[in-house]
């Protein structure tokens, strides 16, 4: 099995990553028009979350963008953050946009925000997300997240909707998700036989 | 297998996940997906009906396959059928896959939509949540369209529950943000606001969201929110650590909340009402206080929601830039945290005081902290945070620090990265010129500019520092002298040798008689760079050469063989060639007395400052810093001039070499009808009418642009324009100054008509703007008019109007005038008409003091009412019938429109014919224009 881990993300102190070198910042396109196309006002524009090796495990994205633009954004922004360094701060300007990210264990959850919003705040909707995910699946660990990736989006519903933090308290966000699983269990009960289920 | 905790409903779909993760190659999962989309697509097409359960199952690997990156061009349909499942789990999944995956089919939009509806009628909120949930993720025109109704009354209603009443919040603000014009405004406004007061801190969270969005738009119906954000805030940051439950973290209580209302309040200025402003002073205390009081937890989280708080009071603090103490204390608090062992403090810290510089209360405090600053540009790890710092110096510089810190910022880029290189340079080179009080100092700083990066060294900074030493005639001689060291450097760079070609060309006849840099020693010396250099620099050097023919008859030989050499005669460039061809035949036809007025020393150049932070703008964005705030400070009338270089030889075709080429005795280009736009800007500054001279703007750095203050006449000249746009500027018994001039919301175009009333020729007729303009020609023959255009564009709120400075000679003796161009703030006011119940209601709501100016004068003219509405057009007013109840009075309304903002403006106008005597109000959104307007209204009757 490839090396995305089983290591508790929450638990795992992060360690050393990579010797890439240092390279450019990611903001050598300051100022190009791209950016525009984000929307004008809003909290986060989109949030990323991505292994080690780069691999992307989860997109939320917040403003309308071509799918293009989505995999260009994607790219750049995963070469970037993993070119970082730890110990770095967990900041950094990146188009006309500020990327805030940390990594868990083996994941990194990276968050654009716009220049004029709160950076500490949004490391802790980080934060939060990543204590749902872990209290919602017990000990979460990225595979948790690649199988479950559905469930993951619910719970992200939930906490932040539109860009903005719907829901902070941990009780009622969980709330929301379990009356849905309990939901889905008595439906499963109909479905006794799962043995054609293979394909 | 992973074990998976719950809802593990899609064995199949796990199966699948599995061997994608066990495939060994990219080619291999290509494969196995390949399969998959077969298989599905069989299972789609077949002609057993799928139970929802497989289409859910389905629907969920092509979900899977699309976030691996693939395409999917099918499957829409089946996630649109489960839409209508009455299954939570297989609309849940239905949903997620539209949010994903939408594409505008209008067909399958229609079908959306109706699942929708279904959901947000359906009572039960669980799929209202979803409902609201997959419009929020979707957010587009369409439903907007469908929607935009229905969600206000959802978030509204009685009896909605909370969690349906956040999802409403957050889904409306989303479709606000994408389609404001689809959204009504209605009763559900005001309701909005006290949803502010809610029971449940959710509800409040999500709603503050919606009104921070909302107010921006519509300021003043929303504002009964600032008191309620007050006390909400208040109860908040009072409360302790565990008061409110679940909403507490790690100690802090409702840091998301708390951030969010904070924000809401910068819509807004200060609160008027002392009470209201009281508490909120109270709160914005208790945060500052907090932050010294010893922490609650060891864990980061703890300090992170703690400090979000505190980074958003500060920039409410700094938002309203009114409490001096306040703002010393977040100072303060910033400075220890630059000191931080956090990097994100110090960081952030470095930020948020860069906005803290540039407020006149805080401004020293920040400046205590300089030689932090200055470590941490040198000793900081990362660059993110030392890119804080050089920007955090840029800001706080001034007149006593400048030589400290742009020593500092120079000894930076010596290993500074690559990547912010450019930008560094163009701040030293921009504190260096605004800041220099020696100019030798500043010399000397783009020389090393150039000697350290010469690579990042852009046209324009080195362009500047020629400007500047053609315009000084002090720091020549020091100029020549400097260059010429630096060019005896084995290794230089070639803008080095750009500048010092150039210099040496025009100055180097003042360090001729040491017998170290003789005219041939100097010669020598930029020759044996000749071939290392670009076809521009060579050219460039060419020029230099033929001038020191003309400087130095002895250097005539020497260089007369190197134009004649092979290369340079027949070289393959055309360029290169004509010029050594042309300046070859000058050098040996012309007499010395013409060689010497065709390469006299160059003019003055007309000021033409801030290409350089045009440059820096265009590169950041407007930030803060010394020029970030201009449009607090002063605004400027940005001119945008036809701009053409000065003349140039007609003969040399490059236009590459034109700034630089030589002045020509040829005829200039007669000025054509059509105005080039060149990106050449300059907000002309010019002197209060109290005539000190401004002494802070960075705009008007330098040499005031103009030689003289304007005339004393200047400004009641300027008063008669006022109202119109044609007439004569300027009349005296040598010359007339004719204007016309047209303006069209931000833009306008200027025609001035230069007539010689004499039958003498002018000569060297050089008239300067403050800006760049297209050259006219130099001489005006007796009784002939020249012309010249400009074009105008108004990016900010302005007050002085731009100086035109005109230098001629008449019969050998020089003249000299400096006039105000006829552009004032009112020339970009566009006329709006509105009927007597709009003008009302928003005069209303332009109540406050500092909107309103108002003034009562004494008739300077007749008082006749045709006149007087005549005058009011002429301003760019609109004139409102029957508004005012009495029907002698004037009303009108307009917009002034400026690049960067527009301002709505009403005026009244009440004439009192027995007192003769004028009441003029005015009332806009900006404190200082209407004063301004005010101001220049009041003159004109």
């Amino acid at each position: 099995m490839p090396a995305s881990s089983k290591t508790d993300l929450l638990l795992a102190k992060a360690k050393p990553i990579s010797d890439v070198p240092f390279g450019s910042r990611g903001g050598s396109s300051l100022g190009s028009g791209a950016a525009s196309s984000f929307s004008p006002r809003g909290t986060m524009q989109f949030m990323l979350l991505f292994s080690r090796q780069g691999k992307l495990r989860l997109q939320k994205w917040y403003v309308p963008l071509s799918d293009k633009e989505k995999k260009k954004i994607t790219r750049e922004l995963v070469q970037t953050v993993l070119a970082r360094k730890p110990k770095m701060c967990s900041f950094l300007e990146w188009r006309d946009l500020k990327i805030v990210y940390k990594r868990y264990a083996s994941l990194y959850f990276c968050c654009a925000i716009e220049d004029q919003d709160n950076e500490l705040i949004t490391l802790e909707i980080i934060h939060r997300y990543v204590e749902l995910l872990d209290k919602y699946f017990g000990s979460v660990c990225e595979l948790d997240i690649i199988f479950n990736f559905e469930k993951a989006y619910f719970i992200l519903d939930e906490f932040l909707l539109g860009g903005e933090v719907q829901e902070t308290s941990k009780k009622n966000v969980l709330k929301a998700i379990e009356q849905a699983d309990l939901l889905q269990e008595s439906q499963n009960e109909d479905w006794g036989g799962l043995s054609e289920d293979i394909l | 297998m992973p074990a998976v905790s719950k809802g593990d409903g899609m064995r199949g779909l796990a199966v699948f996940i599995s061997d994608i993760r066990n495939c060994k190659s990219k080619e291999a999962e290509i494969k196995r997906i390949n399969k998959e989309l077969a298989n599905i697509r069989s299972k789609f097409k077949g002609d057993k009906a799928l139970d929802g359960y497989s289409k859910k199952k389905y629907v969920c690997k092509l979900l899977f396959i699309f976030l691996l990156g693939h395409d999917i061009d099918f499957g829409h349909m089946e996630a649109v059928n489960l839409l209508s499942s009455n299954k939570y789990t297989e609309k849940q999944i239905g949903y997620l896959f539209i949010s994903v995956l939408v594409n505008s089919n209008s067909e399958l939009i229609r079908l959306i939509n109706n699942g929708i509806k279904n959901d947000l009628a359906s009572r039960n909120p669980t799929f209202m949540c979803l409902a609201l949930h997959c419009i929020a993720n979707v957010g587009s025109r369409e439903m907007a369209e469908a929607f935009a109704a229905e969600v206000p009354r959802v978030l509204v209603a009685g009896d909605t529950m909370d969690s349906v009443k956040q999802s409403a919040a957050l889904c409306l603000l989303r479709l606000h943000k994408a389609c404001p014009d689809l959204v009504p405004v209605g009763e559900w406004t005001a309701r909005v606001v006290h949803l502010l007061n809610d029971q449940h801190m959710g509800v409040v969270t999500a709603a503050v969201s919606l009104i921070t969005c909302l107010c921006k738009k519509n300021p003043d119906d929303f504002k009964t929110c600032v008191s309620l954000a007050v006390s909400r805030l208040s109860r908040i940051v009072s409360s302790a650590s565990t008061d409110l439950q679940d909403y507490t973290y790690y100690f802090v209580p409702a840091p998301w909340l708390s951030v969010k209302l904070l924000r809401l309040l910068q819509c807004y200025p200060p609160p008027e009402e002392a009470a209201v402003k009281g508490r909120l002073v109270e709160c914005l205390e208790t945060v500052l206080n907090k932050a010294q009081e010893p922490p609650k937890s060891k864990k980061v989280q703890h300090s992170n929601a703690k400090n979000a708080i505190l980074f958003e009071a500060i920039a409410l603090i700094i938002h309203y830039d009114s409490e001096p103490n306040l703002l010393v204390r977040a100072c303060n608090q910033l400075g220890q945290f630059l000191q931080h062992r956090e990097t994100n403090l110090r960081y952030l810290a470095l930020e948020s005081m860069c906005a803290l510089a540039s407020s006149e209360f805080s401004h020293e405090a920040v400046k205590t902290h300089i030689d932090t600053v200055i470590g941490a540009l040198k000793t900081e790890r990362d660059v993110s945070v030392r890119q804080r710092a050089a920007d955090l110096l840029y800001a706080m510089c001034d007149r006593s620090t400048a030589q400290q810190i742009v020593a500092e910022m120079l000894s930076y880029l010596e290993t500074a990265d690559y990547a912010i290189r450019e930008e560094i340079v163009l701040k030293v080179a921009i504190l260096a010129e605004k800041y220099a009080v020696d100019y030798s100092w500043y010399v000397d700083t783009i020389l090393n500019l150039i000697r350290i990066a010469g690579d990042y060294v852009s046209e324009e900074v080195w362009y500047r520092v020629i400007q500047i030493v053609i315009n000084r005639d002090d720091v020549q001689g020091y100029a020549a002298k400097t260059v010429f060291e630096a060019l005896q450097a084995p290794a230089c760079h070639e803008n080095m040798v750009k500048v010092g070609g150039y210099i040496l060309g025009e100055f180097g006849n003042l360090i001729a008689g040491d017998p170290r840099s003789s005219p041939l020693v100097q010669f020598g010396l930029l020759h044996s760079k000749f071939h290392l250099c670009s076809v521009a620099t060579r050219a460039l050097l060419l020029s230099t050469y033929i001038k020191f023919i003309n400087l130095f008859p002895e250097t005539k030989g020497t260089i007369q063989e190197v134009l004649r050499a092979g290369s340079q005669l027949r070289n393959a460039d055309v360029e290169l060639q004509q010029r050594a061809v042309e300046y070859l035949k000058l050098s040996s036809i012309a007499s010395t007395d013409v060689l010497a007025t065709v390469l006299e020393e160059m003019p003055p150049f007309p000021e033409r400052e801030s290409s350089i932070l045009a440059k820096l703008k265009k590169k950041r964005g407007p930030g803060p810093g010394p020029e970030g705030d201009e449009g607090r400070r002063d605004g400027g009338a940005e001119l945008n001039g036809g701009g053409e270089p000065p003349p140039s030889t007609a003969s040399t075709p490059s236009p590459s070499a034109d700034l630089l080429g030589f002045r020509g005795g040829a005829p200039a280009p007669p000025p054509a009808g059509s105005s080039l736009l060149v990106d050449v800007e300059t907000p002309p500054n010019p002197p209060p009418p109290g005539g000190a001279p401004p002494d802070d703007a960075f705009l008007g750095a330098g040499p005031p642009p103009p030689d003289a203050p304007p005339l004393p006449e200047a400004d009641e000249l300027l008063n008669k324009f006022v109202c119109k746009n044609n007439g004569v500027l300027f009349e005296n018994q040598l010359l007339q100054i004719g204007v016309k001039s047209e303006f069209r919301q931000n833009l306008g175009r200027m025609y001035l008509f230069y007539g010689n009333k004499t039958s003498v020729p002018f000569q060297s007729f050089v008239p300067t703007l403050a800006v760049q303009t297209r050259a006219v020609e130099p001489g005006v023959e007796g009784g002939a008019q020249v012309q010249q255009v400009l074009n105008i564009e108004c990016l900010g709120e302005f007050r002085g109007a731009p100086l035109l400075g005109l230098r001629f000679r008449y019969g050998g003796a020089p003249q000299s005038l400096t006039l105000k161009l006829p552009v004032t703030l009112n020339k970009f006011f566009q006329a709006s008409e509105m009927g007597a119940q709009d003008f009302f209601q928003r005069w209303k709501q332009l109540s406050m003091p500092q909107q309103e100016a108002q003034k009562i004068f004494k008739a300077a003219h007749p008082m006749d009412p045709e006149v007087t509405k005549a005058k009011l057009l002429g301003f760019g007013s609109a004139l409102l019938e029957k508004v005012d109840p009495n029907p002698d009075n004037f009303v009108g309304a307009g917009i002034i429109q400026t690049k960067t903002l527009q301002v709505g403006c009403l005026l009244r106008l009440e004439p009192n014919a027995q007192a003769q005597m004028y009441r003029l109000t005015l009332r806009t959104s900006k404190e200082s224009v209407s004063k301004h307007l005010c101001d220049l209204l009041a003159m004109q009757f």
